[in-house]
């Protein structure tokens, strides 16, 4: 074992694959030299050369475009988007063609790709550079999304997204880069796409979180532990596949759901699982399927009282369980 | 390289010399040509008769798909296609029947087992990508293929087709900018006829031709005159001679008409003039190259005789057999969501598969799931 940072897990994610096998090549803004912004990629431009680690110019839809034409001719390849704010200019070529090729092509022609991009707030990013985007693609069947809490996760995940043989959107939560910590085998271990994972065991209420808000969940489960209030707290890690198994034997058994996510509420992921648990858990509920999620404005102002404003927090998540538990 | 057609056969009169062709290679152009056309008139017939619901078609488009693929490798180079690609579809090795299961969208269509519009063709076998109706984002795999084919030394050319409507796509300039940094081989071919739907070009592209924006990526942009078949083959065998030497991409831009409307459900005569449609109807590429390998003592009587004789049969034999195939079962509906279909949602209560048989695993569990939870 040894002590990592998120990133330092995704970037020997990708070195060791790479290493692995030579159809993996990593493409985007800054890879290269510079190692990406926020020097995820930092070198593999010097190990692996101009061939497999490519600057691209700033064209968001070249890149993911491009990348699905290289997954038909024999590649594997990463494509990191600098920002999930800066996906939309490829949301066509995700949605209409690496989405949809499998299916339209029955089986004939198939897009094995990584598009990694760093999403989330709460680091003074502002409207363009803290959102969180999933809801868009966990709508799409053929796409899977891949949402990590862990440096263990964010390796293990990331080596199952690569040797996936369907387009993987695995999202990064820029907070979590340096600040989260962890032990990661030095092995060839992977975690399997499709699978959630119980974070800390309870009996009262499940809460449902991804990303970083995973580390908020269990900071406001330990707050209320304190109250008498035991939480179980899930961490979904792949939103699509979806683990329905865990994520209703888990409800189940407290007869209470809450999901937090930083996404805008209206319409976001959480609704999905709302809805999944309303529909096949119902008969075990004994309280509102609740979400606790980002106010419904268009984006995460910059001003830090506002950003404050904006962000979830151990605080108001607990407060949210507080309500839930007292129903 | 072997060329389609040629047979081994490599007697070869003063016109086919020039181009450095055998005359079987001409005859085969030619057949494929007239064969495009053919199997396009019987697809409105059978629209018109109620058959198929919609029809898109590349008359008036042929000459130039048949000269600009030919000089590509079948199964070794790559096409990334339009809907209207029908002859560079047949150019690159796909049959009639092919292309009439995909009109009549039957299970055994080969490219998507009737999923997709008519006239979105793909062939992973001939190299010839799955079309898809936002228009121009195929450039831009064609373009990841080249790449794929440099890094991994294949040797092969990429080449994405589309009409001069569907150049203006922002995708077009990522792609034209990205392959000529990277002198990837690929080769970019725009068959202008004319018309984006209703919108004529002076309202679509600022330049008299879409060829001039080349010069802003520093590759060579060439606009050759798209009924004439064989030009179309010299500006083709240029452009991917130098792909494949490492010169990087060339645009083609390859000017043509469109002799039938946009498609099946549009009425032209709403937005172009009498004059304007005979205009098109004198620029149609097949009566101008019959006549150029009738002169050239190429196209015999006896041999049009019997082109036509094989070209009927094999059409009736493309719409015979797509007729009587069957539809595709609903119970394939689910299929090809992802490699493993596990990783796919439940399928709808109606999803037909009483017995569990043919239902995804996912369903399967999600069914006995059912069963024994709210019973």
């Amino acid at each position: 074992m040894t002590i990592r940072t998120f990133i330092e897990a995704i970037r020997d994610g990708m070195a060791e694959e790479m290493r692995r096998d030579a159809a993996v090549i990593v493409l985007g803004e800054d890879v290269g030299k510079k190692g990406g912004v926020f020097l995820a990629t930092d070198g593999l431009w010097a190990e692996f050369g101009d061939d497999r680690v490519i600057d691209t110019p700033l064209t968001e839809s070249m890149i993911v475009g491009a990348s699905i034409g290289a997954a038909l001719n024999g590649l594997r390849p990463i494509a990191e988007i600098q920002f999930a704010d800066f996906i939309h200019p490829a949301f066509n070529q995700i949605v209409s063609e690496a989405a949809r090729m499998r299916y339209r092509s029955i089986g004939g022609f198939t897009v094995p790709m990584v598009i990694r991009a760093p999403y989330g707030g709460g680091v003074h990013g502002a409207l363009y550079h803290s959102q969180s985007v999933e809801a868009f693609f966990t709508h799409v069947p053929g796409l899977k999304v891949v949402i990590p809490s862990t440096p263990y996760d964010a390796k293990g995940l990331l080596r199952s997204a690569i040797r996936d043989d369907d387009p993987v959107i695995y999202f990064e939560h820029k907070k979590m880069y340096r600040s989260v910590r962890g032990d990661v085998p030095d092995t060839e271990f992977s975690v399997p796409l499709g699978l959630a994972a119980v974070r800390r065991p309870g009996r009262q209420v499940t809460v449902v979180a991804y990303g970083l808000m995973v580390h908020y969940a269990l900071e406001a489960a330990e707050r209320v532990a304190a109250e008498g209030i035991d939480c179980e707290v899930l961490d979904l890690r792949t939103l699509r596949p979806l683990d329905r198994e865990t994520l209703l034997s888990s409800v189940r058994k407290t007869g209470k759901c809450l999901i937090a996510y930083e996404d805008n509420r209206f319409g976001g992921y959480g609704a999905e699982i709302a809805a999944i648990v309303a529909e096949d858990a119902f008969d075990y509920l004994d309280g509102p399927v609740t979400r606790i999620a980002g106010p419904d404005v268009p984006a995460m102002p910059y001003n830090h009282v506002l950003e404050d404003w904006f962000m979830l927090n151990p605080a108001r998540i607990a407060d949210a369980i507080r309500r839930l538990a007292a129903y | 390289m072997t060329l389609p057609g040629h047979n081994g056969d490599a007697a070869a009169g003063p016109l086919a010399v020039s181009f450095g062709l055998a005359d079987a290679d001409l005859l085969a152009m030619f057949r494929t040509v007239a064969l495009a056309r053919a199997v396009d008139e019987r697809m409105w017939i059978l629209n018109r008769a109620g058959r198929i619901p919609f029809v898109i078609s590349g008359q008036g488009h042929e000459g130039a798909q048949v000269g600009l693929a030919w000089p590509l490798r079948r199964g070794h180079d790559w096409i990334a296609p339009f809907y209207r690609s029908i002859a560079t579809c047949l150019a690159f090795g796909m049959t009639p029947r092919d292309l009439m299961l995909a009109q009549y969208a039957k299970a055994s269509d080969p490219g998507s087992a009737g999923r997709q519009m008519p006239g979105h063709y793909g062939s992973p076998e001939h190299h010839l990508v799955s079309v898809s109706s936002p228009v121009a984002t195929q450039i831009l795999h064609a373009v990841g293929i080249a790449l794929a084919a440099k890094i991994r030394g294949l040797d092969q050319v990429a080449v994405a087709i589309m009409g001069e409507g569907s150049s203006n796509q922002g995708d077009v300039h990522e792609a034209l900018n990205f392959a000529a940094i990277h002198r990837l081989p690929f080769v970019f071919i725009v068959e202008n006829n004319g018309y984006a739907i209703s919108v004529p070009a002076e309202k679509e592209i600022s330049v008299p031709d879409v060829a001039m924006r080349a010069s802003g990526y520093g590759i060579p942009g060439v606009v050759v005159d798209g009924t004439d078949v064989l030009a179309c083959y010299a500006a083709g065998r240029e452009a991917v001679e130098r792909a494949r030497a490492g010169g990087g991409p060339t645009l083609i831009e390859a000017k043509v008409t469109r002799l039938t409307a946009h498609s099946s459900d549009d009425q032209q005569t709403k937005y172009r003039t009498e004059d304007d449609l005979a205009r098109g109807r004198a620029h149609d590429p097949l009566p101008i190259f019959r006549d150029r390998l009738r002169a050239a003592g190429l196209l015999t009587p006896d041999r049009e005789a019997a082109l036509a004789a094989e070209i009927t049969d094999l059409v009736e034999d493309a719409t015979d057999f797509a007729e009587a195939e069957p539809d595709p079962d609903p119970a394939t509906g689910m299929d090809f969501v992802y490699a493993d279909p596990a990783a796919g949602e439940p399928p709808p209560p109606w999803h037909p598969a009483p017995d569990g048989a043919g239902a995804t695993p996912a369903a399967k569990a999600d069914a006995a799931f059912a069963g024994e939870e709210r019973g």
